[in-house]
């Protein structure tokens, strides 16, 4: 449970990011599919997330633990790299995603160590975090609910009967974060379905919103320990979806694309990179 | 025998339709280009909505362009459409009599290891029971050419359900089909077989396989689910005797229910009935999984020659 952040712990945090995603773009490559852009979009989230929660492999089913719902669950390949970073999981285990028989799909289930909830199909995320909070509430426990959306399935109606929900009953104990990378399958999220004024809507729904950027792990971890205001907290996290990828940043074809060859190695040598520079700056 | 995507068949069609009646509409939920009907939205902007990731908002407002007389296609996975989506069928749809279309594509497993929350295996069982609504699950790109042209003819709400993968050709180029009529491509009396979709390519391999071993049997494909084709479905099992149905689908509620129903009150004969079982499946392709569920054309063919025994028994 990392609270406070020194200019060595964000370093570390970065570094992590840098290997996690390259581990990830390796991984999309070996089993040949993959929701590329939106896990590059929501590392840091992940990582900050995991980093700073109540939960740990030992406590995943305890129940003082935090609770974190992965509403986006295409990007599952990069839940799974986090998860093994902070040991729920077996790196290793990993290979056999794509294969007949793997117990990685292309969306996370529950039966996997760490995984909340069956996500995949989109806007079912937030109600299952209002419902966790809300029945913690009730117990008078303190455990915190966080939920990841992408911006693009805000689409769903689902999201905003559930937004309703956390406003009316004041949780606060919810954070909901939303991967803001302005980009889902089709194009841009404001040609497809606009959502702007994103925060004055979702503050309409009696939520406390902050936006930050999402690659920031200092503004991560800010917003995270701001004191809830007897409401939920939202915050758009505005990111880069394929973010680290040369040829794959802020692209929509990138949101399956899978990388080739090539791209995977330009990767390892640009996080390569990007980790001597972190560590000599 | 080539093989094609049953949704690009769609999209060829629908764009080449739609550009000569402006009445015609499509509706999408960020399904672009899963749906290829990416060419319709460039080319046909004002005929083409896109709502987002919004499937329920997709089918009530496609209703409303049917109420001021357009001919709506709402095109998107089937899973979302027949789950999320399946009040707004029932009602918007269905009860309220709208000539709306829904093409669930990439339907049953063809979306392999995406997994249960993208697999449509309880579409039929759902949509079969909603009154007022077609269903229909075509088999190849010549029949499915040949329902658009009856789906744009008539203003009846309509499910149709196609897969993600290349199928197999089957029929002929210019063969034409009716919803309502289900389509007998072998005859023989030992067994009758009741498929559709894309496992019709499987059923077909069982009956050569039951020929090599002295067998003839009944393949009729049941592309038309609702209306279905009673008359057939008791003629030949009448005919056999003993049936057997294949399906992607759930073993319950599907094809198999379907047939089920009918034989049950007009002419009870044991039936065996083949799809995905009643439980989680495992990560994998379609055929991967149809492999590890035994709808391959050997332990099929088991199943028939136990079946056919039975009978003589
Ligand atoms: C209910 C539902 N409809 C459609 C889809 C297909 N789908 C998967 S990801 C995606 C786009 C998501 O965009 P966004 O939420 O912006 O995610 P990100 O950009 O973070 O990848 C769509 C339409 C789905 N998974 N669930
Ligand atoms: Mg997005």
């Amino acid at each position: 449970m990392l609270k406070k952040l020194d200019s060595e712990a964000v370093k570390e945090l970065k570094i992590k990011s840098a290997n996690v995603r390259f581990k990830t773009v390796e991984l999309i490559h070996n089993a040949g599919a993959g929701h590329t852009g939106g896990d590059m979009s929501a590392a840091d989230i992940l990582i900050a997330l995991y980093s700073y929660m109540n939960v740990d492999p030992k406590s995943k089913n305890s129940c003082d633990r935090d609770f974190f719902i992965m509403s986006k669950g295409h990007s599952a390949e990069i839940y799974y790299n986090v998860l093994a970073e902070f040991g729920f999981l077996d790196y290793e285990s990993l290979d056999t995603l794509g294969s007949f028989g793997s117990e990685f799909g292309g969306h996370p289930t529950n039966n996997i160590p760490g995984v909340e909830a069956n996500t995949g199909s989109l806007g079912h995320g937030l109600g299952i975090g209002v419902g966790i909070a809300l029945g913690l509430k009730r117990d008078n426990k303190t455990n915190q609910v966080y939920v990841l959306t992408g911006d693009g399935e805000l689409s769903e109606g689902s999201n905003w009967e559930a937004a309703m929900s956390a406003g009316k009953y004041k949780l606060d104990n919810l954070t909901w974060i939303i991967d803001r990378n302005y980009l889902q399958i089709s194009g841009k999220t404001e040609d497809v379905m606009p959502l702007e004024p994103l925060k004055m809507k979702i503050n309409s729904f009696g939520f406390e919103v902050y936006t930050i950027n999402g690659h920031k792990y200092e503004e991560i971890f800010e917003v995270l320990n701001v004191p809830f205001f007897r409401k939920p907290k939202a915050v758009i996290a505005e990111t880069i979806k394929g973010y680290g990828i040369r040829d794959g940043e802020n692209i929509a074809s990138w949101h399956h694309k899978v990388p080739d060859k090539k791209q995977v190695a330009q990767m390892e040598v640009d996080m390569k990179s990007l980790i001597e520079e972190i560590k000599n700056g | 025998m080539g093989k094609q995507k049953l949704r690009e068949v769609f999209s060829n069609k629908i764009l080449e339709e739609a550009k000569k009646d402006s009445s015609i509409f499509v509706v999408c939920t960020d399904s672009r280009g899963s749906a290829m009907i990416g060419d319709f939205a460039e080319k046909l902007p004002k005929q083409f909505v896109e709502v987002g990731i919004a499937e329920q908002n997709a089918v009530s407002l496609a209703s409303g362009l049917a109420h001021v007389g357009k001919k709506v296609y709402v095109v998107g996975p089937a899973s979302f459409y027949s789950t999320r989506a399946s009040e707004q069928i029932k009602v918007d749809v269905a009860y309220s009599n709208n000539n709306v279309k829904i093409i669930g594509i990439s339907g049953g497993i063809s979306y392999g290891n995406l997994g249960a929350t993208h697999h449509s295996l309880q579409d039929i069982a759902f949509m079969r029971s909603v009154p007022n609504l077609d269903v229909i699950i075509p088999s190849d790109a010549n029949q499915m050419r040949s329902i658009v042209d009856d789906l744009l003819r008539n203003e009846k709400p309509t499910y149709v359900r196609v897969g993600r993968g290349a199928v197999s050709t089957i029929y002929n180029q210019n063969e034409t089909f009716e919803i309502g009529k289900s389509r007998v491509l072998r005859r023989g009396s030992d067994i009758a077989i009741f498929v559709c979709g894309q496992l019709l390519e499987r059923a077909l391999g069982v009956a050569d396989l039951l020929k090599n071993k002295g067998y003839d049997a009944t393949v009729i494909d049941v592309f038309t689910i609702k209306p279905i084709d009673k008359n057939t479905i008791l003629q030949y099992s009448k005919m056999c005797g003993v049936g057997m149905t294949i399906e992607e689908h759930s073993i319950y509620g599907g094809l198999g229910g379907a047939i089920a129903e009918i034989l049950i009150q007009e002419n009870p004969i044991p039936l065996y009935i083949a799809g995905l079982p009643d439980r989680e499946l495992p990560n994998g392709t379609d055929v991967e999984v149809f492999n590890a569920v035994g709808l391959t054309i050997q332990e099929l063919t088991n199943k028939a020659i136990t079946m056919i025994k039975h009978k003589k028994e």
